[in-house]
C-alpha cells in the first residue's frame, strides 16, 4: 500500500536501483526501487515514535518534581531530572506500593507456575493419547478462551466469599490461573502435536516410562512452546485488573494495576510517581515479550490458522 | 472408561480448574441473577426475573447498550483498518524494521491501566502534556482545556482512541502472522497479469487473510466488550451514566450500590449480547466460508 504512493523518486524503473536487492523477501520486486525504501523507512520511523509516545510521556513525567508535572506552563521534556523519585515513590501516601509491587508479584508467580502445573501434562496428554472425553475436553478449553474474569465477577465475588477466599492472593492466583489455562494448554498441545510419535516410541522401547518420555524427550523440543505461555500468563495475570479491583479489598493486598487508579480523581495526583511505578513495571513485562518477539507472528495463532 | 482413569491423572488438575473457578461461577452467576441478595451479601430468596426487570427497567439501559454496540463495533473497525496497514509496512522489508515491530509490541506487554492513566493525565486542563501540545499545534486555543475527560462524550471518545491503540499489537501480529501463509507466487502471478500493487492487495493478498483476520476480529470483540479498565479510568470520575457501558455498568453495581443481584443478572445479559454480536458478525460477514 506504501509504494503506491511513492514520490516521483519512487517512479525510477523497476530494476534499474539496485537497492538493498538482498533485503527484500517473498512477494516483494526482487530489487525495491529506493524510493520505496525511504518511504517505508520514514513510515516505519513515524510507527516507532508513535507507539513508543505514551511511554516516554511517561519515562519524562517520572523524573519530573510534582511543581513541574502540574505546572500551567508545562515542558514536553524534563527541566531537571530527578531521578531521585524513583526512590521516593514508594512512601507515597495514596496507596502502599510496595506491598502492592509485592502482591503482583507473587501473584502472578504463582499463577504461572500453577498453570505450567496443570496446562502442561494436560497438553502433553491430549496430544499424545486417544481417550473417552478426550474432544470434550478440548472443548471446554476453547470455550474458556472465551471467557473473562470481567464478565464473572459477581460469580467469583460469591464463590470466593462461600469459601472463605475472597480477599486473598490465593483467589487471585485461581482466577489468573483459570483464565491463562486454555491458551497455555493449546499452545504447548500444538507444540506437542508437532513431534512424531515415533520419537516417543524409540524411548519407550529403551524403556522409558511416559514421565520419562515427556521430561526428558519432549519438553526440550516443545520449550519454546512452553516459553510462550510462561509469558503470556506472566503478563496477563502481571495486568490483570477487573477481579483484583472487585475481589482484593484490602489495600496492600492489591496489585499495582488496581493500586495506580487510586491516584484518579485526587485532589492533587502525585503524576510523577504514579508514572515512575509504572516505568518500573512496564519494562520487565515489555523485555519478556520483546524475548518472545519472532515467536508473537507464529506461535501465537498456532493451529488456529492454516 | 479405563482409558479415561489413566488420563485423569494428567488432565484432572485442569479440568478441575476450569470447572472450579470458571463454569461454577458461571452457574452460580446465573443462579444470583435470579435471587434477592442483601448490600451486606445475605441470599433474602428467590425473585424469579424480577432482577432483570429491574435492570431493563433503569432508564438509561438502553443507551447504555447502545454505547456498547457503538464501542465494541468502532474500536473493533478502526483497529482491523490500522492493523492492515500496519501489518503491511511491518511484512516489507526496510532498514530498522526489526526496532519498529518491537515499538509495536510495548502497548501489549504494558498494562492497560497504566497507558490509559498517562493519557488520562496528558488530557488534564493546563498541565495535561496532549492537551498543552494540542494547544501548542493550534487545533484548540484553551489551555484551562477542553474539558476532556470531564465531559462523557469526549471522555468516551478519547477512551476509543486508547482501546484501539491498545488493540492494535495483537491484531497486526496476527494479521503478519495470516501475510506469512500467502504464498508470495500468487502475488507474483498478479503483477505479471498486470495488476498494480493496490490491485495485488485487495484482489490476492486480502482474500487469502480472511481466516487471520476471522481470528484476530473475534478475539477482539471477546476483549473490547470486556474492556475495562480504559473506560474505568477515562469515564470513572464522570458523574451519571452517560459514558458507560454494560462492562462499567456491571461494576457499578457491584462496587457502588452493592447489587450483587442487580450485576448477575446483567452479566448474565452481558454475556447473551457477546453471542448475539459475534453471531451477527459470523452471518453478515461470513468470515469463515471460502471466497
Amino acid at each position: 500500500m506504501t509504494e503506491a504512493t511513492g514520490p516521483p523518486s519512487g517512479s525510477v524503473p523497476s530494476g534499474s536501483v539496485p537497492v538493498r536487492a538482498a533485503r527484500t523477501r517473498r512477494y516483494t520486486e526482487d530489487q525495491v526501487p529506493l524510493g520505496a525504501v525511504v518511504l517505508r523507512t520514514t513510515a516505519g520511523l513515524a510507527v516507532l515514535v508513535v507507539f513508543l509516545l505514551p511511554y516516554l510521556i511517561m519515562f519524562f513525567g517520572s523524573v519530573k518534581t510534582k511543581a513541574q508535572i502540574r505546572s500551567v506552563d508545562p515542558t514536553y521534556f524534563p527541566v531537571e531530572w530527578h531521578w531521585e523519585n524513583y526512590l521516593d515513590m514508594w512512601s507515597t501516601p495514596e496507596t502502599p506500593l510496595v506491598q502492592n509491587l509485592v502482591s503482583t508479584l507473587v501473584i502472578s508467580v504463582c499463577a504461572t507456575l500453577l498453570v505450567l502445573a496443570v496446562a502442561l501434562p494436560a497438553a502433553y496428554y491430549t496430544a499424545r493419547f486417544r481417550f473417552p472425553g478426550r474432544y470434550i475436553f478440548l472443548f471446554l478449553v476453547i470455550v474458556t478462551q472465551m471467557m473473562q474474569p470481567a464478565v464473572l465477577t459477581s460469580g467469583l465475588f460469591r464463590e470466593f466469599l462461600a469459601v472463605g477466599l475472597l480477599d486473598t492472593w490465593a483467589a487471585m492466583i485461581l482466577v489468573n490461573a483459570a483464565f491463562n489455562l486454555s491458551f497455555a494448554v493449546w499452545i504447548m498441545h500444538s507444540f506437542f502435536a508437532g513431534i512424531p510419535k515415533e520419537v516417543d516410541e524409540a524411548a519407550q522401547l529403551d524403556g522409558a516410562g511416559t514421565f520419562t518420555v515427556l521430561t526428558r524427550i519432549n519438553l526440550p523440543l516443545v520449550w519454546p512452546g512452553v516459553v510462550t505461555a510462561i509469558v503470556f500468563t506472566f503478563v496477563a495475570s502481571w495486568n490483570e485488573f477487573a477481579a483484583s479491583l472487585v475481589l482484593l479489598s484490602t489495600a496492600g493486598n492489591q496489585p499495582l494495576s488496581v493500586a495506580l487508579t487510586k491516584f484518579v480523581g485526587q485532589y492533587e495526583t502525585s503524576w510523577h510517581y504514579v508514572f515512575g511505578v509504572s516505568v518500573v513495571a512496564i519494562v520487565p513485562v515489555v523485555l519478556l515479550f520483546l524475548a518472545i518477539e519472532k515467536r508473537l507472528v507464529g506461535g501465537l495463532t498456532a493451529g488456529s490458522l492454516k | 472408561m479405563r482409558a479415561f482413569l489413566r488420563a485423569l491423572p494428567w488432565i484432572g488438575p485442569a479440568l478441575a480448574l476450569i470447572v472450579l473457578v470458571v463454569l461454577f461461577p458461571i452457574g452460580l452467576m446465573i443462579g444470583n441473577s435470579t435471587r434477592d441478595i442483601s448490600q451486606s451479601g445475605i441470599d433474602r430468596g428467590g425473585v424469579g426475573l424480577a432482577n432483570y426487570a429491574e435492570v431493563f427497567a433503569f432508564p438509561y439501559f438502553w443507551p447504555i447498550v447502545g454505547r456498547t454496540l457503538v464501542w465494541v463495533v468502532v474500536v473493533v473497525g478502526l483497529t482491523v483498518v490500522i492493523s492492515l496497514a500496519l501489518a503491511q509496512l511491518l511484512d516489507k522489508a526496510f532498514p530498522g524494521r526489526r526496532f519498529v515491530r518491537m515499538a509495536v509490541v510495548v502497548p501489549w506487554a504494558a498494562s492497560v491501566v497504566m497507558t490509559t492513566l498517562v493519557v488520562h493525565y496528558g488530557l488534564e486542563p493546563y498541565f495535561g502534556i496532549i492537551n498543552a501540545f494540542l494547544v501548542d499545534v493550534g487545533l484548540i486555543d484553551r489551555p484551562e482545556g477542553f474539558g476532556w475527560t470531564r465531559n462523557p462524550g469526549t471522555a468516551f471518545a478519547w477512551a476509543i482512541v486508547v482501546a484501539v491503540f491498545v488493540s492494535l499489537p495483537f491484531t497486526t501480529y496476527t494479521i503478519l502472522a495470516g501475510l506469512q501463509t500467502v504464498p508470495g507466487d500468487t502475488v507474483e502471478a498478479a503483477r505479471i497479469d498486470g495488476a498494480g500493487p493496490v490491485r495485488a492487495y485487495f484482489g490476492v493478498i486480502l482474500p487469502q487473510l480472511r481466516s487471520a483476520l476471522a481470528v484476530a476480529v473475534l478475539i477482539n470483540i471477546i476483549n473490547v466488550f470486556n474492556s475495562l479498565p480504559i473506560l474505568r479510568v477515562m469515564t470513572g470520575s464522570i458523574p451519571g451514566y452517560d459514558a458507560d457501558t454494560v462492562m462499567t455498568m456491571i461494576f457499578k453495581y457491584l462496587q457502588n450500590q452493592h447489587r450483587i443481584d442487580l450485576a448477575s443478572a446483567l452479566s448474565v445479559v452481558a454475556f447473551v449480547l457477546v453471542v448475539v454480536i459475534v453471531g451477527v458478525y459470523l452471518r453478515v460477514v461470513r468470515p469463515l466460508e471460502e471466497v
